[in-house]
């Protein structure tokens, strides 16, 4: 009989340490089909970062190293300037990549850095037990917002993808959610082209997963995806904001052909 | 023997990081440091090197922590307050067992300070230099040429025993100039890393490069396995330089600036018929701990001066183990002690013994 | 043998001092004596009160910061009245009697006024009035051979600006001739 689904082959016979109804072990599976379709396991190295993904140097099979809570980016400019045949992506979370790594993550999307980041946004941190998060919604109750997030105090979410579009170094930013298989599909095809993208030398690109947190949203693990579309979705618009993969291929092969 | 050359400090550590395999430099413009960053802008884009300028201190010790863990030489510098910033990452790079060229040309502190010369991040660079149970390795040179000697050493140790290495100076030797013979290039055996993350090829089980242990025991396990690591270098690599000691009844110890200045005042002390010498660590973690103790044998006293509030003196106390007394004498902010003021102690000192 | 050389060299940012300081420091490196060379460093740099310390000793050096100099040669009021009392007995202090019109009230130290910014301005060499200073410092203290002198210019000056070497030897023997 032949074989229609089985776990990728750089994604670690491991389990995972997530909550149930988590989506992060979709995005792992997503990111690990890519990489075994790319066939470039063997010289991806991969950074996990400080939140709930912190242990996802057990969950790939490809190198990992583990940075500090923000400084993804900047680990995967030093790996990447060292050696730049290797395939580079970190995996990052809203408090990482968009509080504490901002300046990190802002600076090595303006240098256009050729690596992958792939920015899991669920509105709150997860691991220290549900505070609010640079992407916690106006409104939304979390254990550092208890009245809901108050703008006016704590200011408003980020959107990432429109933030880092607006730069030049930017050559992907696309937002993609992973709540049914029609988004699963569309978020699978994101990741690969920014795999793609950085195989081919084109430059940074970022997808930002949207994405579940049942137990620290309090919410069952349907409930969860269904808050995520009526609240997060309308916030955080998904679609491409911003790709200049096929531009840029055309000036390289143009490039090439001189 | 090659021509002698006059060369900056802060240029000569870089011209010597380059001679000694580093390709990959990212740093953050700070005074009083500055000519190294410049001098590896100009010279890396000629080699195929990376001279990348971080958007903080802090993105910068984390890319030379990625440089490191793919496999390859690298490094950064900067001055006092740059350090304390690069504080998470060096921690970090200890942590996941990483070594790294760190280059501290202090200036006076705390906070802001000033951009004066001074040695008062001793306590930084030996005791803590992030948070966590570590050490890293640290080098004082005091002559330029020293300071070329050192960035090979500190690359060949800091990959020997797989942990960050500081080279500590001071704005006065990173801005003077001296005449130095550079190292011939291409003469350098770079040791093997197959540790690294620079992709398993499918060649080798999966690298994992981190400084995350959940499970207490495991973490206690991992530290105490370094700190035997450390043990052991503190048995074999304590460095330092004696001069006029065999005879001495005052021993004099300063690093790096202010040995240059003591070695003046123990000139000036000897032809008043003063018995000084004095003993210049090289090392100051590992400290030359057993040379101290030995000394204290035969010396009567030991003054220790610095330029700072008192820091590596507490060292030098430790070493003696209250064997013989221990004095200050320091300047700070950026003030430079001048050889008499260290002569007037000596001369006090001696008067009293 | 040659004298043991601590000179202190001060006056405004952009007056050449570090440079002239690098010439004098050649000097002794290429008759293979110990040297150093220090600035000072900061916001003076742009514009304030610049000055460079250069020791030559046939021993190693110490300190390499000249607190006490035997030779001062200084190019603006400032620093004249700043560094005046550090001059050990004995040692000389040349002025660039253009920039200075004070005259030194010490009798134990040899005094030299030069008009080297007017020496410059009258010979088209506008820019080296450190240079005539530093020919003084030479014709009175010997510090080095003349042919060192002359290597010393030719090391110092940058191999993209080869043009400037005639300028400078003129612009010593004007201090060397200056009486």
């Amino acid at each position: 009989m032949a074989i229609v689904f089985q776990r990728p082959k750089s994604l670690a016979e491991v389990n995972m340490h997530y909550c149930p109804g988590c989506t992060h072990g979709i995005i792992h599976r997503l990111i690990a089909e890519t990489i075994d379709e790319l066939e470039i396991e063997g010289k991806t190295v991969g950074i996990a970062p400080v939140g709930c993904s912190v242990r996802a140097y057990d969950y790939f099979n490809c190198d990992m190293v583990q940075a500090a809570h923000g400084r993804a980016p900047a680990v995967a400019t030093g790996l990447k300037r060292a050696r730049p045949d290797n395939i580079i992506f970190t995996y990052q979370g809203d408090g990482d990549l968009a509080a504490i790594g901002m300046a990190e993550t802002v600076h090595a999307a303006t240098r256009g850095e050729n690596i992958t980041v792939i920015f899991v946004n669920n509105a709150i941190y997860g691991m220290t037990g549900g505070q609010m998060a640079p992407t916690s919604l106006p409104g939304q109750v979390t254990q550092t917002s208890p009245y809901g997030r108050d703008v006016r105090a704590a200011g408003y979410p980020i959107r990432v993808c429109e933030l880092l579009s607006t730069l030049d170094g930017v050559t992907l930013a696309q937002r993609v959610a992973v709540d049914c298989v029609k988004n699963v599909r569309i978020a699978k095809k994101a990741i690969k082209k920014a795999f793609e993208n950085q195989v081919n030398g084109l430059g940074y690109s970022i997808v930002e997963v949207i994405s579940s947190c049942p137990t620290n949203w309090g919410l069952a693990p349907n409930e969860a995806l269904e808050w995520l579309r009526g609240n997060m979705l309308p916030y955080y618009p998904l679609g491409v904001y911003k790709d200049l993969s096929i531009d840029k291929s055309t000036d390289k092969s143009a490039e090439g052909g001189m | 023997m090659a021509e002698k050359v006059l060369m900056k400090g802060n240029e000569a550590l870089a011209e010597a990081a380059i001679c000694a395999g580093c390709r990959h430099f990212f740093g953050y413009p700070i005074t009083p440091q500055t000519e190294l960053a410049a001098y590896m802008a100009k010279v890396m884009p000629k080699i195929g090197g990376t001279y990348l300028q971080a958007e903080s201190e802090i993105a910068a010790i984390n890319m030379v922590l990625g440089a490191s863990a793919a496999g390859v030489r690298a490094m950064t510098s900067s001055s006092s307050p740059g350090i304390s910033l690069k504080s998470e990452g060096i921690s970090y790079m200890a942590g996941s067992d990483l070594p790294g060229l760190i280059i501290n040309v202090q200036r006076g502190g705390p906070g802001l300070g000033g951009i004066q010369p001074s040695q008062s991040d001793y306590w930084q660079a030996t005791k803590a230099t992030g948070h966590g149970d570590f050490q890293i390795l640290v080098f004082a040179p005091s002559t330029i040429q020293e300071m070329i000697d050192l960035v090979f050493t500190a690359f060949d140790l800091g990959d020997k025993y797989r942990m960050p290495a500081m080279i500590l100076l001071d704005g006065m030797l990173g801005q003077m100039m001296e005449p130095v013979v550079l190292p011939e290039k291409g003469k350098i055996s770079l040791t093997e890393k197959p540790w690294a993350a620079d992709g398993h090829g499918f060649k080798r089980q999966h690298n994992i490069i981190n400084s995350l242990y959940l499970d207490p025991a495991l973490l206690e396990r991992t530290n105490i396995q370094r700190f035997e690591r450390y043990a052991a270098i503190k048995e074999t690599e304590q460095r330092c330089e004696e001069y006029c000691t065999e005879d001495a009844d005052l021993v004099v110890v300063a690093f790096g600036a202010s040995s240059r200045i003591c070695r003046n005042a123990i000139v000036a002390a000897r032809a008043q018929g003063i018995k000084a010498g004095i003993l210049r660590p090289i090392t100051l973690w590992p400290f030359p701990t057993d040379a101290i103790l030995q000394l204290a044998q035969t010396a009567k006293a030991f003054l220790a001066v610095e330029m700072s509030m008192g820091q590596m003196v507490e060292d030098v106390k430790l070493a003696v183990n209250g064997a013989k007394p221990v004095r200050f004498y320091g300047r700070t902010g950026g003030i430079i002690p001048s050889p008499s003021e260290v002569l007037e102690q000596i001369k006090t000192i001696a008067g009293g013994m | 043998m040659r004298p043991d050389l601590n000179l202190l060299l001060a006056g405004f940012g952009g007056q050449g001092l570090l440079f002239g300081g690098k010439v004098v420091a050649y000097s002794g490196l290429i008759e293979g004596r110990e040297i150093s060379w220090l600035p000072s460093y900061g916001p003076e740099m742009r514009g304030g009160t610049a000055n460079c310390s250069v020791c030559i000793s046939d021993e190693p050096i110490g300190s390499p910061l000249v607190l006490t100099p035997n030779a001062l040669i200084v190019m603006n009021l400032p620093s004249l009245d700043k560094f005046i009392d550090t001059v050990v007995p004995g040692g000389i202090v040349i002025i660039d009697s253009t920039m200075i019109s004070k005259k030194v009230n010490r009798s134990d130290v040899s005094v030299f006024y030069v008009p080297a910014t007017k020496l410059c301005e009258d010979n088209d060499l506008k820019g080296l009035a450190n240079i005539v200073l530093i020919g003084k410092l030479f014709k009175s203290l010997a510090h080095c051979s003349e042919e060192a002198l002359d290597k010393a210019i030719i090391k110092s000056v940058p191999a993209s600006k080869k043009d400037l070497i005639d300028l400078n030897r003129r612009a010593l023997k004007l201090g060397i001739d200056f009486e």
